[in-house]
């Protein structure tokens, strides 16, 4: 360990910790502390839960350059990869691999996630949020919007997806739960994440028998054609089932609770035609709102210069993508809320050849949400005081536990 | 405008697609990028500078 200070003027004793909370009252905007980073320098050093201290890429365009950049690393399994937290240091599938072993393997589910594949699901997934509205305003009032609209209508499009049956969602939602919560112990998520992979090791095996028109199905083929492991495609298949439901279901109820915050928003899109806003919206959402709080990590393999600081081989990266969509060198006045701004260039769904396999889907589900729960419900609120809305601060997906509404 | 892809570096996120329909599409057996339109009419053109702009993986030049 060296005493140098980084450009912020931090040694590496001095780092401050990562991540950094939230102000009191301010649940929707990055934690201050960051934002003073951000001020400061481009690179920082920070201290993370173990006490590494890798560095911290606070601009948008210098995350980017690293996101892209052949030098860096995103495998999990690295002695420094910068990790979230203690226990087994998995790989969950190709997210946590490189090229040319990433690429072949997500190049094996790509297709599934084809823009226009996903065009073709527009049906179903319209008919599953008109269904779920329709439940929501058939049942109690108030309601808990996360548990009776914003986790089940992902959930189902997932499991329409990979073929797995919706009756066992309890299951699978309360392991992905234990999964992605920081305070869960290590032994904890380890066994969640058994659970889950024997789960879906067996509907894979049975999809090798049992072929149908499906996302497991089609991983079967490759096992078959010698391709792929039982193993991988199992991890494939977690990967795809926790991913696919538990960041659009976050990102559906942080936005609404978002735009009963602002009802100039939100009755620009409950009364607007225009098929345009609603895309905008969507982009504005994911620019606004960093559901993966916890930034993308990467290490270094070769010693490198990252704006201008240099970073030796083996340290880690980390690159949040919540302060770099606040950048104000890239959005104009990046703190406030316009669903009518063009924000496409965000990094909500990562950069590089790891961006988020399925954003074309999580888009096409926002949309139609976007579109449809506030019209159909136009006279929703919140059933609480705002500020008792629990926010998952201690999650790796950042949202909320319930959002209790009313109409 | 002459536009270039490069179907070793894509990863097939499909931003391309939705910002210019008319010059980019995916390859069916593994979403790859797929050029339609090598000389995009002018009116394509900012379109097409966003597809650069977005794309993940640098895949897009334009020339």
């Amino acid at each position: 360990m060296t005493s140098t200070t980084d450009p912020a003027g931090h040694s590496p004793a001095e780092a401050p910790d990562y991540p950094m909370p939230r102000a009191e009252g301010c649940p929707f905007d990055p934690p201050p502390a960051l934002r003073d980073l951000q001020e400061q320098a481009r690179v920082t050093r920070v201290k993370l839960w173990d006490g590494s201290t890798p560095w911290l890429v606070t601009r948008h365009a210098d995350q980017r350059a690293v996101l892209t950049d052949p030098r860096v690393s995103a495998n999990m399994t690295h002695p420094t990869y910068p990790r979230q937290a203690a226990g087994p240091g998995g790989t969950l599938s190709f997210i946590g691999m490189d090229d040319p072993e990433h690429a072949r393997l997500r190049r094996m589910v790509g297709p599934v996630f084809m823009v226009k594949r996903v065009e073709e699901m527009r049906p179903m997934v319209q008919r599953i949020v008109d269904e779920a509205i329709d439940d929501l305003l058939a049942g109690p009032n108030p309601a808990d919007l996360v548990e009776a609209f914003a986790l089940p209508v992902p959930s189902l499009v997932i499991c329409k997806l990979l073929d797995v049956p919706y009756g066992d969602h309890d299951f699978f939602q309360a392991n992905s739960k234990t999964m992605i919560n920081r305070n869960s112990t290590p032994d904890e998520r380890m066994a969640a994440s058994g659970r889950l992979a024997e789960y879906l090791g067996r509907l894979v095996a049975e999809k090798l028998e049992k072929p149908g028109d499906d996302l497991l199905s089609r991983l079967g083929e490759k096992i078959k054609a010698g391709e792929l492991t039982i193993r991988q495609a199992t991890e494939m298949a977690v990967l795809l089932l926790i991913a696919g439901h538990e960041t659009t279901a976050n990102m559906i109820a942080l936005s609404t609770a978002l735009l009963l915050r602002n009802p100039d928003q939100l009755a620009l899109l409950r009364d607007s035609d225009d098929p345009k806003l609603a895309h905008s919206a969507v982009e504005e959402m994911l620019r606004y709102l960093n559901i993966t709080h916890g930034g993308r990590r990467r290490v270094a393999l070769e010693d490198m210069e990252v704006a201008g600081c240099p970073v030796k081989a083996g340290e880690g990266l980390v690159l949040p993508n919540d302060i770099a969509n606040r950048d104000p060198e890239v959005f104009t006045e990046p703190d406030r809320l316009d669903i009518t701004r063009s924000a496409r260039h965000h990094v909500a769904f990562g950069f590089g050849v790891h961006q988020c396999l399925g954003q074309p889907l999580a888009r096409l589900e926002l949309e139609i949400v976007y579109r449809s729960l506030y019209r159909r419900v136009p006279n929703l609120a919140l059933a609480t005081d705002f500020e008792k809305v629990p926010f998952k601060h201690d999650g790796f997906v950042y949202g909320v536990y319930e959002l209790p509404v009313t109409w | 405008m002459k536009v270039f892809v490069d179907e070793d570096k894509c990863c097939g996120a499909g931003s391309c697609v939705l910002s210019a329909l008319e010059v980019f599409d995916q390859r069916d057996e593994d979403g790859v990028v797929v050029l339609l339109d090598a000389e995009p009419a002018e009116h394509l053109h900012a379109a097409v500078h966003e597809a650069v702009q977005v794309c993940p993986a640098a895949a897009i030049t334009v020339a």
